[in-house]
């Protein structure tokens, strides 16, 4: 859909034509109208914004944007999502997958996207599961989910994805949920106003392969509290709550990395005579 | 309650925030516009997965929809108003009060299912509207809600009626053997 030069995208504006393939009543769907919302609600324009993933359900999101769309490797969204924020700092980067694909594949890139604090937002859809492989174990799912695959559970401790994050640098740390379309599109557009790391994770339900899910809708609530500055403050409130706390747990004022570009690049005589002896 | 059947839990608003006549049609469009927009997306979602008779279903839905937004577009005009994007009605910070999330969705839900999204979607609208009547708004505005809320009651009325026609589903009518699985 092209969009005129005078008149500002609405959130349709930024959807494809693509249908997504997503199992009806997956909460990915509303994920994607509330980053659309999101978009239209800072203005931004579809050939500013890039949109990268890695591999899952909720990685095929970028294809269902008008934006600029990467589908990349495994667990690698963030890597390409840094290296493209670097050289293009003038585009809006958002990087979006699921909890396997962030948490357990790209892990390492997880923790060194939030050091790094480069200006770019990472929307994770987690539903505490691997869908797409028909329903495995994530790096967040109970130690006591049993089913066919675990039977029993895994007996492993999940990973807290928002204090993680929040240890290893991120400049914004939220928490969303899918069904509140509204909501979630705010976080998200707050998260891209922030300048540096921001990080969403958004409860997405997945109710193929965890049904009781659709329960969440119940448990969720507003953050009690204002967000915080302090990482040691947040750090405490993420490590003491439910995980249903929805809102903005940590918003910080740390410096985004951004080195400078256009520089002339070194020829290769200029390099070796950095190494003559 | 069924699995699909939990989506219309959202509490009803207790103070309506609409001030004019023209809020409350502007706004009142946009709702069925957005209503009219989201069924067809249900109906996407159904056709792809193979739910032929529920996608028609929301078809129909979203045909409804969009005459009464057709019909609040011709009203609109007809008083010398915008027919513009105005926030759909509904509660601060929400969707429209006719919007279902599609989180109640599930691949294998029957007609009935549908039937009950969208009873309580119209549900959510007659108390709206009877909030408005029975608020301190203006008398035309008052006037206006009523009537819209009669309308809305019709809607509930029918539905209740489809519904009573409509086979109920089985107890493991979401049970699926081998679920789906999703091409990379």
């Amino acid at each position: 859909m092209s969009v005129s030069a005078e008149a500002l995208p609405a959130a349709k504006d930024f959807k494809s034509d693509a249908k997504p393939v997503w199992c009806p009543g997956c909460g990915d769907y509303s994920v994607l109208t509330s980053l659309t919302r999101a978009f239209a609600q800072l203005a931004l324009r579809p050939e500013n914004v890039a949109v990268v993933s890695g591999i899952g359900c909720s990685s095929r999101l970028p294809a269902y944007t008008n934006c600029y769309g990467f589908h990349g490797v495994h667990g690698r969204a963030l890597a390409v999502a840094t290296g493209l924020k670097v050289a293009r700092p003038d585009l809006t980067v958002v990087a979006a997958g699921g909890d396997g694909d962030g948490y357990s594949i790209g892990g390492n890139h997880f923790l060194h996207a939030c050091r790094r604090n480069v200006d770019l937002t990472y929307v994770v859809m987690d539903n505490h599961v691997y869908g797409m492989t028909k329903g495995q174990a994530s790096p967040t799912t109970e130690p006591d989910w049993d089913n066919a695959l675990a039977p029993g559970g895994t007996g492993v401790r999940p990973f807290n994805p928002l204090v993680i994050a929040l240890a290893s640098g991120a400049n914004f740390v939220a928490r969303a949920f899918s069904g509140d379309v509204v909501g979630t599109a705010d976080i998200i557009a707050k998260a891209i106003a922030s300048p540096g790391f921001s990080f969403v994770e958004v409860l997405s339900p997945c109710i193929t392969f965890r049904p009781e899910q659709r329960g969440w809708k119940e448990s969720v609530r507003p953050s009690p509290v204002a967000t915080t500055d302090d990482p040691a403050r947040a750090a405490r409130r993420i490590m003491t709550d439910d995980g249903f706390n929805i809102g903005v747990l940590y918003h910080g004022n740390r410096k985004p990395y951004q080195p400078p570009i256009g520089q002339k690049r070194k020829t290769l005589s200029e390099i070796e005579q950095g190494f003559a002896l | 309650m069924s699995r699909a059947s939990r989506g219309g839990g959202r509490k009803p608003p207790a103070a309506p925030e609409v001030g004019t006549v023209e809020d409350l049609l502007s706004r009142a469009h946009a709702m069925e516009v957005e209503a009219a927009e989201r069924y067809d997306e249900f109906a996407a979602q159904m056709e792809l997965h193979s739910n032929l008779e529920v996608a028609a279903l929301f078809r129909k839905l979203a045909g409804i929809e969009r005459k009464h937004a057709d019909s609040l577009a011709s009203d609109l005009r007809a008083r010398g108003l915008p027919v513009s994007a105005a926030a759909p009605l509904g509660t601060r910070g929400k969707e429209g009060l006719e919007t279902d999330s599609g989180e109640s969705l599930h691949y294998l839900m029957t007609p009935y299912h549908a039937l009950d999204i969208a009873l309580q979607n119209e549900r959510r609208a007659v108390a709206f509207f009877t909030a408005l009547v029975e608020g301190a708004g203006p008398a035309e505005l008052r006037e206006l809600a009523k009537e819209f809320a009669r309308e809305e009651t019709e809607h509930v009325e029918l539905l209740i009626q489809w519904l009573a026609r409509t086979p109920k589903p089985a107890k493991d009518w979401a049970y699926d053997p081998d679920e789906p699985r999703m091409p990379e």
